[in-house]
């Protein structure tokens, strides 16, 4: 898969609280989510998302509660992919299983300013800040997940598998 | 002869039918339990009509609507409808109706739904509570607890383990809270990322049940997977005639590897409190009685259990909070509210002017009963300090224990029972 888009970054340890505030978590309705995605964390960021950007953040990306409807929003909101130095455990697999791009990168997180333009070859790993001209290679995926997201999701792969 | 093991890989290893595990390794286990609640369910049960029409045995899938019930709103109802429905729909035997419900994390120890040895997976970070009682038990998202639901089955990346010796005496006030604040603190929020945090030392051991569950309850706070503590006397005087399922309880061989062992002088541990807006922005209590609260929140699935009820109580009796405090206690579920009653806590809480909740995970996450307005700051007995995360962005959560919560509440600010007036004819109050 490939994307381009504009880079929205942020620091470390954004939480799922700021992704998507529990006070609209009595709805899982993708659109409605998408329309409080990181609104605390960043106000803004609903008006001037466009489909198609970048998410750029430092470690620990969605740390904090396990609600899916962090990854969903996000999705919603319009971002395919999201680049981190790390992400937190529990949404690193909800981002796998509801077909949310995500690729550890030190070095690209370092190196990639908000506002750039960054496109992501994300079979092959590898992540260019079109600004800059820059090149990243990022972690690849164990095979085992990388089945996961070739069937198309958690869910798909045991459809496939219970024929 | 497998290789030595610590007690995160066994239990794993069981559950995959496996000989042996080691850190790394992508292993499919088979689940004793699978949990969700009232946000998490209805994502999870649209993943299991994705793949089944049954789920794979009604007697192990939990479900236990506590985040926004009693319900909060119309969306909320409708969601709790759904998983309502769902529970009778399957014939699923661990559903808990408003009435018979509580805080998830507080409700299945109690009703010895989860023992030693078990491995357990939830749809709500917090399932890492369970720890205590020496089972294996992880958060998971609405996608892998329906696959669960679906299958029975889940994957996992087998941990390394983090194993923590706190060894010594814990000084009087000095709470489980404290200890794992002061631990997260100690290596951050993501200091044990991807990892199992195994809990031992005498320190540990001299601690009740109560006080454990609430260490093990915030191993996710430091971004771990797990956090085990060894069975012994205590948890087996806890879990027998509770647990509703044979137990096995499995511990770390004496040369297993650990990804790093870190040792703790028990008289280290001061009361501790967590500043805005990480669980691990820690500070001693002592330090921290300039900051005004407007809101004192005591109870959650980290210290709404009974212990955590009397510790506040011990603090409370005879006393009246701060007339600019609201101080909200929630025993975590409806024994422990009993109980509260039989012992004359209620009327301590009430003569206290405390408001008194019905159970709820309401105000720690920031859905209903006790919301934060722009500026204001809470004490809370929960379990994180995020942004936003008990109501409008700009407000702010402290973390601590029971009795620093109720103090604080009774003060104004910040502080410790000790810096409280002694009250006046104790012994009437009795």
């Amino acid at each position: 898969m490939e994307f381009k888009g504009t880079v929205h970054r942020y620091g470390r340890d954004v939480d799922t609280d700021v992704i998507i505030p529990a006070r609209y978590l009595n709805t899982s309705d993708p659109a409605e989510l998408a329309r409080h995605c990181l609104e605390d964390l960043d106000a803004g960021f609903v008006e001037k998302v466009a489909p198609g950007d970048i998410i750029v953040a430092e470690e620990n990306f969605g740390c904090g509660s396990s609600r899916e409807h962090a990854p969903i929003a996000i999705r919603a909101a319009g971002v395919d992919v999201v680049i981190a130095k790390s992400f937190a455990r529990i949404f690193y697999r909800n981002a796998i299983n509801t077909g949310l791009a995500i690729m550890e990168c030190p070095e690209a997180v370092d190196a990639i300013a908000d506002g750039d333009v960054v496109s992501v070859d994300a079979d092959a790993g590898v992540i260019t800040d079109e600004t800059t001209g820059q090149t990243f290679t990022a972690q690849p995926f164990p095979p085992f997940i990388r089945e996961i997201i070739e069937a198309g999701g958690l869910v798909n792969r045991w459809k496939a598998r219970l024929g | 002869m497998a290789r030595p093991m610590t007690m995160a890989e066994k239990i794993l290893a069981a559950h995959a039918g496996l000989d042996e595990v080691e850190p790394g390794q992508l292993i499919e286990c088979d689940l004793d339990l699978v949990l969700a609640n009232d946000v998490t369910a209805p994502i999870a049960i649209k993943t299991v009509r994705e793949i089944t029409d049954r789920v794979f045995d009604p007697e192990r899938v939990v479900l236990v609507p506590d985040h926004y019930v009693p319900n909060k709103d119309i969306k909320s109802a409708e969601q709790a409808k759904i998983v309502r429905d769902f529970a009778r729909e399957q014939g699923v035997t661990h559903y808990y109706e408003v009435g018979c419900m509580g805080v998830e994390h507080a409700l299945l120890p109690e009703q010895g739904v989860v023992g030693a040895g078990d491995l357990v997976i939830g749809a709500d970070s917090h399932t890492c509570t369970y720890g205590a009682l020496g089972a294996f038990t992880t958060g998971v998202g609405s996608t892998d607890a329906g696959v669960g639901m679906a299958t029975g089955k889940a994957w996992f990346k087998v941990p390394e383990t983090i194993k923590f010796v706190i060894d010594g005496k814990l000084a009087p006030g000095v709470t489980g809270k404290d200890v794992i604040l002061h631990i997260i603190g100690m290596i951050g929020v993501d200091g044990a990322l991807y990892q199992a945090m195994e809990f031992t030392g005498s320190a540990i051991e001299a601690l009740p049940m109560d006080e454990r569950l609430s260490i093990s309850n915030m191993a996710i706070e430091a971004g771990g997977k797990a956090g085990l503590i060894p069975v012994d006397d205590v948890t087996r005087a806890y879990m027998d005639g509770r647990v509703e399922r044979p137990y096995t309880a499995y511990y770390s061989d004496e040369d297993a590897e650990f990804a790093r062992v870190i040792e703790i002088d028990a008289a280290d541990i001061v009361p501790t409190v967590a500043f805005p807006h990480l669980p691990s922005n820690t500070r001693p209590v002592a330090e921290a009685r300039d900051v005004r609260i407007d809101q004192a929140v005591i109870g959650s699935c980290t210290n709404g259990r009974l212990d955590d009820m009397r510790q506040a109580a011990a603090v409370l009796r005879g006393r009246k909070v701060h007339p600019d405090v609201r101080c909200i206690v929630i025993p975590a579920t409806q024994q422990v509210y009993r109980q509260c009653m039989e012992e004359g806590l209620m009327d301590v809480f009430l003569d206290a002017n405390c408001a008194v909740s019905t159970p709820t995970c309401g105000p720690c996450l920031g859905g209903y009963m006790g919301i934060l307005a722009a500026g204001e700051r809470a004490i809370a007995t929960t379990n994180r300090n995020f942004v936003g995360r008990m109501g409008d962005p700009t407000s702010e959560v402290y973390l601590s224990s029971p009795a620093v919560a109720a103090a604080s509440a009774v003060l104004g600010h910040i502080g410790l029972p000790d810096d409280l007036e002694p009250v006046a004819c104790a012994a009437d109050a009795e």
